[in-house]
């Protein structure tokens, strides 16, 4: 048997597979599909302290190998989630991690607070990268001061470990990612979407409501490849690589980039079953390389 | 909700742009309603990359049926499938048409236009277990437009054809000759598919009416299961209006719920 398991300092995940917030609902969407105790963790949709309204449709716009949502993170805020989602999700044998949002510094900390009181979450995911809440696909993750600024906020008032969430919009991410190493996150995830623009030229229109979206998918793996393995050279925290990971072989590339643990995003929406066959085929891997422990590989690009 | 990732094909059909695939399916034929739908995968790799909503037309044994008209590059790769090919198919997703047991003995209008039709052929087999009587109204810009005509007349279901352009049936819209026929005729319900200012404009006529029905309404999906919020519409629920998900709180939604995109 092969040890499959990543462990993150702050927390020991039973395999590195973990789904990505947005794509999978509060959790329970996928429960009719398979036990979802196999997943290494998974991350809720992104929560604002308030219920929010989201953007106008259309919220999709398909690419080439890719997908453009501006969904505007729609959602039913954290009182519900503690009170109806979060005993359910605790039940899991996984690890709950949820997607922390704020329109300011402020609400990031009522919502990391909120949750931290409550039972059943392993981590926090701080979402300072969101394309799609402000104007311009604005975000705090594309400035390293705003970034050590809201991660210290949190940290002073929620003892949960804090993974924070980058951008790939900027033009330098180590330098935002040394930023949330120094104010005290205890990870950090990579990549949010790139903001992208879909036009139907019939009408001459932007395709989404919301003019701007985010690109996933298989289209932007390499980019998000190259962001993680420049971000695990320079910090000491671990990182938690995503991107267009469709297939065990992605998740293998972005663990010998430098990523202790990947997410699964868009690949939910094509095959709802890639996070358990992804599972399936880094167990596979490891054992016809006749590895013990899979986490030998994190970082092994040999440049 | 099943994900069938080796359905295999067991027959097609087709008519010009209009395709009709018969999929063996156990566990989702087992489940599925009528105005369920399937998000099928259309390519292999990764372009197109989502999969595509279609419903469901018919379910015989362990067998579903899809009826669709080719719009764009998915549907086009789905009409070059050949039997015994296998498709990845999702399902029965979504909350289908209300059957009602109060429907016994009476007459339901089965409202389609163009591939509109492909959910309301399940709906009128069942309507008839439960001892009610489909009418079917089935129009299109052109004879073309009918594909499921010989099918339909070999029912002995009341069939009412309407094309734009007169080439067979009414001449003329098909939600005119809704109109006509509820001057002469109480249904108990009425079940609508098809463009939306079709959609629209039966629901005003059954309004008018005091008919209630049920349209189900169509988004651009992500995933069809309620995980990704991409294919809300406005919707009135409680006096509110609200972003609902179709492919979850839907397709199929009361006709005084809907805000009609014209409004
Ligand atoms: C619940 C539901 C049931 C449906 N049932 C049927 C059916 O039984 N028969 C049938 O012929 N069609 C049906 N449709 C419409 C069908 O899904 C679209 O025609 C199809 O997705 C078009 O894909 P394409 O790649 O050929 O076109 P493209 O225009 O290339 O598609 C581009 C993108 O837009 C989406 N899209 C385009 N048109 C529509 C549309 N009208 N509705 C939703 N998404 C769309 C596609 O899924 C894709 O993501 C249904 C739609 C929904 C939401
Ligand atoms: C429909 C959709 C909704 C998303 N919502 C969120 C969110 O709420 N919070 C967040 O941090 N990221 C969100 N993301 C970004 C994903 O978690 C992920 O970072 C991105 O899609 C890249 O990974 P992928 O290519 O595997 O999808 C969303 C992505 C999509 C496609
Ligand atoms: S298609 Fe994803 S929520 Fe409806």
């Amino acid at each position: 048997m092969v040890d499959l398991s990543s462990d993150l300092g702050f927390l020991r995940l039973k395999n590195p597979v973990i789904a990505a917030s947005g794509t999978f609902g509060y959790g329970l969407e996928f429960q009719p599909l398979y036990d979802l105790s196999q997943l290494g963790g998974l991350v809720v949709k992104g929560l604002y302290f308030k219920p929010r309204e989201g953007n106008p449709p259309p919220r999709l716009a398909e690419t080439p190998c890719g997908l453009i949502n501006s969904i505007g993170l729609q959602g039913i805020g954290v009182e519900a989630f503690c009170q109806e989602v979060l005993p359910k999700l605790a039940l899991l044998e996984t690890a709950i991690i949820a997607n922390v949002c704020g329109e300011e510094e402020e609400e990031y900390a009522r919502v990391a607070e909120y949750l931290s009181r409550h039972q059943g979450l392993a981590a926090l995911e701080l979402n300072i990268s969101c394309p799609n809440v402000r104007a311009g696909g604005k975000c705090p993750a594309q400035d390293p001061e705003a970034t050590y600024r809201t991660v210290k906020r949190v940290k002073q008032v929620s003892p949960l470990p804090l993974i924070t969430k980058l951008s790939p919009n900027v033009t330098d991410i180590t330098a935002v990612a040394l930023a949330a190493e120094e104010a005290g996150s205890e990870a950090v995830s990579l990549v949010n979407t790139f903001l992208a623009l879909a036009i139907d030229l019939e009408s001459r229109k932007p395709k989404l409501g919301n003019v701007l979206g985010g690109l996933s998918g298989p289209a932007i793996k390499p980019l998000a490849l190259r962001m993680v393995f420049e971000v695990a050279r320079q910090v000491k925290i671990p990182v938690i690589g995503l991107g267009g990971i469709f297939s065990y072989q992605d998740a293998l590339e972005f663990m010998v980039a430098g990523a202790s643990a990947v997410e699964v995003g868009t690949a939910n929406f094509v095959n709802p079953l890639a996070c358990p066959e992804i599972i399936k085929g880094l167990e596979d891997w490891a054992e016809s390389h006749g590895l013990n422990r899979l986490s030998e590989i994190v970082g092994s690009l040999k440049v | 909700m099943f994900q069938d990732k080796k359905a295999r094909i067991t027959e097609t059909q087709s008519w010009g742009s209009y395709f009709l695939l018969r999929i063996s399916a156990p566990q989702i034929a087992r489940e599925a309603r009528p105005g369920q739908f399937l998000m099928i995968r259309v390519s292999s790799g990764f372009n197109p990359l989502l999969r595509r909503p279609l419903s469901i037309h018919n379910c015989a044994g362990p067998e579903i049926e899809i009826f669709f008209q080719v719009t764009g590059e998915g549907t086009r790769l789905l009409s070059q499938k050949i039997a015994g090919e296998k498709v990845d198919i999702l399902g029965p997703c979504g909350h289908g048409f209300s059957l009602k047991p109060e429907f016994k003995g009476q007459e339901i209008f089965c409202v389609g236009g163009g591939r509109g039709l492909a959910p309301l052929y399940f709906v009128a087999r069942e309507l008839q277990t439960v001892g009610a009587t489909p009418v079917i109204f089935y129009g299109g810009q052109t004879l073309s437009d009918l594909a499921l005509k010989n099918r339909l007349e070999a029912t002995g279901w009341e069939i009412n054809f309407s094309t734009d352009d007169g080439s067979y049936g009414f001449r003329g819209l098909i939600t005119q000759l809704v109109e006509e026929q509820l001057k002469k005729r109480k249904p108990a319900f009425l079940f609508g598919c098809g463009p939306e200012a079709m959609m629209a404009r039966l629901a005003e006529i059954c309004q008018l009416s005091s008919l209630p029905a049920e349209f189900s309404l169509e988004s651009i999906m992500g995933c069809g299961l309620g995980a990704c919020w991409g294919c809300v519409r406005k919707i009135k629920k409680g006096g509110e209006i609200k972003y609902l998900r179709i492919c979850q709180d839907g397709p199929v939604f009361p006709a005084e719920e809907i805000l009609w995109s014209g409004d």
